[in-house]
This record gives C-alpha cells, structure tokens and sequence, in this order.
C-alpha cells in the first residue's frame, strides 16, 4: 500500500486515507488561449513510466492539497511539499536526479 | 496450417499425439514491413489479422515485448457485453460481440465464447432509470437488450440476495447474448491465423525507439534491431504514452492499475455474468468453478501491474453483501493490470500527428469485449486512413469536444 507523509501534519498515512488528483504543476489556460492549449491543459496528460510528480489530498487528516514526487514503477516516494509551488523545490529534483540518474527532468 | 477438426484428434490420438505442429512461428525480424502492429495482445494481433483477411495485406509484423497475451489480454474478466449507451460506442463493441458468435469458426480455434447471459443491477432508482435508457437506447441502435424486474433476476441468479440491506435490486439491464469467452484463446487463435498468413509474430522484442522523417514514420527500433516500417499501429494499452513519447506526441491518457481476482473452484453457482456497478463489483463463474471477480481502478497513475490492497478489499465487501453465499470462501489467486484511461473512458483509435502513426488505446477497463471489432475497426483504418466504425473515436475529439462519454453512460464510478 502507498504511504506518503503530508507535508502540513507531518504525518505519514496510508492511500487509504488520502484523495489522488491526478498531474502536478499544470499550468492553467482559460478563455483568450488558443484550442491547441487549452486541450492540452485539460486532456494531455503527463503519464511518465518512472518519476511522476501529482497532486493529493489529505482527505481524512488535514484536508489539504499536497504534491508528491512519486515512481510510477517501484512506488518509491521522493518526496512531498506544499501545494503553493509553482515547480518542484531544487532541492528534491537533486535528490531525484541522484537516484535516477537517466531522469530526463520534470517539463 | 493444418486445421484442427475431429478427425485431426483422432488422427493424433492413434498416434501419440506426435504430428501436432506449432501454432504460430517465432522467425526473427525481417528488413522491412509494409506495416509494423505494436503489441501483441488482443487488439494488435485482431488488427493484423484482419489487415490481412479483409484488406489483404500480409507483410505485416507484430512486436511484442514479453509474450503473446501476457499483457491485459490475459488479465481480464473475460466478459464480453455490448450494452452501452453511445451510438459510436454501441457500433463497435457490437460489431465486436457479433464477431465473436463466429470467431471460433473464422479462426478455426476454439475460443471458447459462452454467451451465458449478463445483468447489470439497478440498486437505486437512478440506475434503474439509467438502464431503461439505455434498454431504449439500445434496441434503436439494435443491440438486443432488455430490462427485466427483480424477480426475474433472482430467478437467473438464485444465489443473490434482491433485498439489501443497503442495496436492494430493483432490476437489470439483460444481456441475452453477453458472456465470457476464453482470454487466452482469443490471443492465440488470431496469432495462429496470423502466423499462417505470413507475418511475423517476433516476441520478446522491445521497442525502443520510433524513427521520423519529414513527420513520418520510417522504423523502429527494438532490442532486435532496427526494423523499417511503412506504417506504424501503436497498440500497446497501458504503455501507449511510452509509446507515443518515442514517436513525440502526447496522449490524453493515464494509465492506472486494474485487478481481478478468482476464489478456490466450486460447484456450478451462477451461470450468467453479474455486474453491480453501484457497489462496483461483478462476478461470473469460470469452466473451472472459480468465481471470477473484477472491481475499480486506481485513482493514481501506476506501471507496477499492482493495484491496492483496498480496492479488493471494498469489492469483496460489496459482492459479500450481494452474493452472502460467497462470505466463506478462500480467494485463490489475485492480479493487476495496467489500463489506459482516457477522460471520457472511450478508446482512441486514430491518425496521429505524426504520418503513418495509428494508436488503438484508452480500452481502459473494458478491451477484452472489444477485441474483434477493434481489430476489424483499426485494420480497416491502417488500411484506408479511414473507418466509419472508428470515426468518432479520433484525437480530435478531445480538441473539438466531441466526446463518447460512457463514464456517465456505464454508471460506474470509474
């Protein structure tokens, strides 16, 4: 079973307890975008065989919004952080990219 | 091929069973192929085996990186239904349905189609009225089905419990003509046929790589070398991104882990194919007498062929409660899969920005009904550019909005 600790309780809970939200760090586009990228930000999905980076939800704890850096193969976690991040903290890419080192990067 | 028939069992059993010849060869990769299948699972081997039988082209390989069915095509339950509410949808899995009334002739194998019946339970007032919708909908589209009430349902399926305690069942959807039919056999029935027309079936051989000129495609490259194509059929389910990434264009499409399970083999309990969507659960009985049983998704993105432990958990419950005769038996054996989800849960079989590249993916949790027509829709538009049975299930449309959205229409909580 997945576990991953929220970044706001400092907890580390099981799946069970949590809400998944699918991709991280989409970069929204409403009305005055073009249709090629407001279809790519609704429906074009990263869906990377390896690190992964998404959004959950604390459902049952805290209720909050987190993101988590995530193997989509082995589960392994990376890391978690706060929901207000434009783009994953440099920190965790560098410990990624140690750990995976072909990783092409997170865009 | 010799064909197998009475006479070819009798034959052999006069004679130790020793003139029995391969099913299907294992050559190694030629130069080049007129067209490259991806994946060789249900759909891509049905693909080339109608590329072949209805369009005539037989220079054809098809690559697949473990064994022939080992992905999803042997994952599955096994149910094949066509009781959607789309009109798009409707067309191409019935067209699959119908194919498989035949399909153990037209391949000379036995693939074991067992049109035992299947029910969708109506356990509120809302998925009643849903399923007399569709009821309504499918006999327009001519798609036999009909709703019958509870009692009728506890007269097929003696073993349900119609009265609660929180779910009580109003009625079904019928099915007369769904069922199952045996996973396996499907796989290796095209793949027979297929190797008999000529082309190759090159196992244990890793794509790697898509090879573009100009914006077309001219190859690939594989743990077997480098493989020219004219055109390129990507159907590979759940790494269809990984795909898609080496040709360079992107998918709407996530790929979650879906699991099945089957409780130890007992005597003959249920003879059609149950589905109680509202609790999301179904069950059928296999040949064996294992008590076959599939549930939901993962809600998160998954290439592990794992799924959670809660998912089998919430099912089991579920079908517990349906079907309380089931409470004391032992599960066998329990295994994931890997599906590819789309947003409106409708497949995509398409062109694709990059020229001669065609993708057949986003089955998500429901391909293995859809084999033959899928096979027979992707064939005709590899062959033509163009299928009326396909048409609707372009990339387009998720530019233009023009969705086939069956996740309200299957009334599962996908």
């Amino acid at each position: 079973m997945l576990t991953l600790t929220c970044p706001y309780c400092g907890v580390t809970v099981e799946e069970t307890e949590l809400y998944p939200g699918g991709e991280a760090h989409l970069k929204r586009f409403g009305p005055g975008s073009t249709d090629a990228e407001f279809e790519s930000y609704m429906f074009a999905r990263k869906n990377p065989k390896g690190v992964h980076f998404e959004r959950w939800r604390h459902a049952y704890g805290c209720g909050k919004w987190f993101l988590a850096a995530r193997d989509t193969v082995t589960w392994e976690v990376f890391g978690t952080y706060s929901a207000q991040t434009p783009e994953p903290p440099a920190a965790l890419v560098a410990t990624i990219k140690q750990k995976r080192p072909g990783w092409e990067g997170w865009k | 091929m010799r064909r197998y028939s009475i006479f070819a069992v009798a034959r052999e059993a006069l004679r130790y069973h020793s003139g029995w010849e391969k099913a299907w060869a294992s050559p190694e990769p030629k130069k080049r192929y007129d067209v490259i299948v991806v994946g060789a699972g249900g759909h891509g081997l049905a693909t080339a085996y109608y590329l072949g039988k209805v369009h005539g082209i037989t220079n054809v390989a098809v690559i697949e990186k473990g064994w022939l069915g080992g992905g999803n095509t042997g994952r599955n339950t096994t149910i094949i239904r066509s009781n959607y509410l789309q009109d798009p949808s409707s067309a191409i899995f019935e067209k699959a349905r119908s194919l498989y009334e035949d399909l153990s002739t037209d391949l000379n194998y036995n693939v074991m189609f067992s049109p035992r019946g299947l029910l969708m339970l109506a356990q509120s007032e809302h998925e009643m009225r849903g399923y007399k919708r569709t009821v309504y909908a499918n006999n327009l589209q001519g798609v036999e089905t009909r709703w019958i009430d509870r009692h009728e349902v506890k007269n097929l399926v003696p073993i349900l419990n119609i009265d609660g305690p929180r779910y009580p069942v109003l009625g079904a959807l019928y099915q007369e003509r769904g069922g199952t039919a045996r996973h396996d056999a499907v796989a290796w029935g095209y793949a027979r046929r297929c190797s008999a027309m000529g082309m190759d079936i090159i196992q244990n051989c890793e794509v790697k790589g898509v090879r573009t000129e100009g914006g077309k495609v001219v190859g690939v490259d594989t743990t077997k070398g480098a493989i020219d194509c004219g055109k390129l059929a990507i159907v590979v389910a759940g790494h269809s991104s990984v795909l898609a990434d080496m040709a360079g264009f992107r998918l709407p499409i996530e790929s979650r882990a879906l699991q099945a399970w089957v409780s130890e083999p007992i005597k003959p309990t249920i003879d059609v194919v149950v589905m109680a969507n509202l609790v999301h659960g179904y069950m059928s009985q296999s040949d064996k007498g294992e008590l076959v049983i599939g549930g939901g998704t993962d809600g998160f993105n998954n290439y592990s062929q794992r799924g959670s432990w809660q998912h089998v958990e919430e099912t089991t419950r579920a079908l517990i409660e349906t079907f309380p005769v089931i409470s004391r038996l032992k599960m066998l054996r329990q295994w994931g899969g890997i599906v590819d989800m789309t947003g409106d849960r409708s497949p995509i079989l398409s062109k694709t920005p990059v020229e001669g590249i065609y993708v057949n993916c986003g089955w998500g949790t429901g391909g293995f009904k859809a084999i033959p027509g899928s096979g027979y829709a992707m064939a005709e538009l590899v062959a033509k550019d163009y299928s009326p049975l396909a048409a609707e299930f372009g990339l387009h449309r998720f530019k233009e909005g023009q969705f086939i959205d069956e996740s309200v229409a299957a009334g599962v909580a996908h």
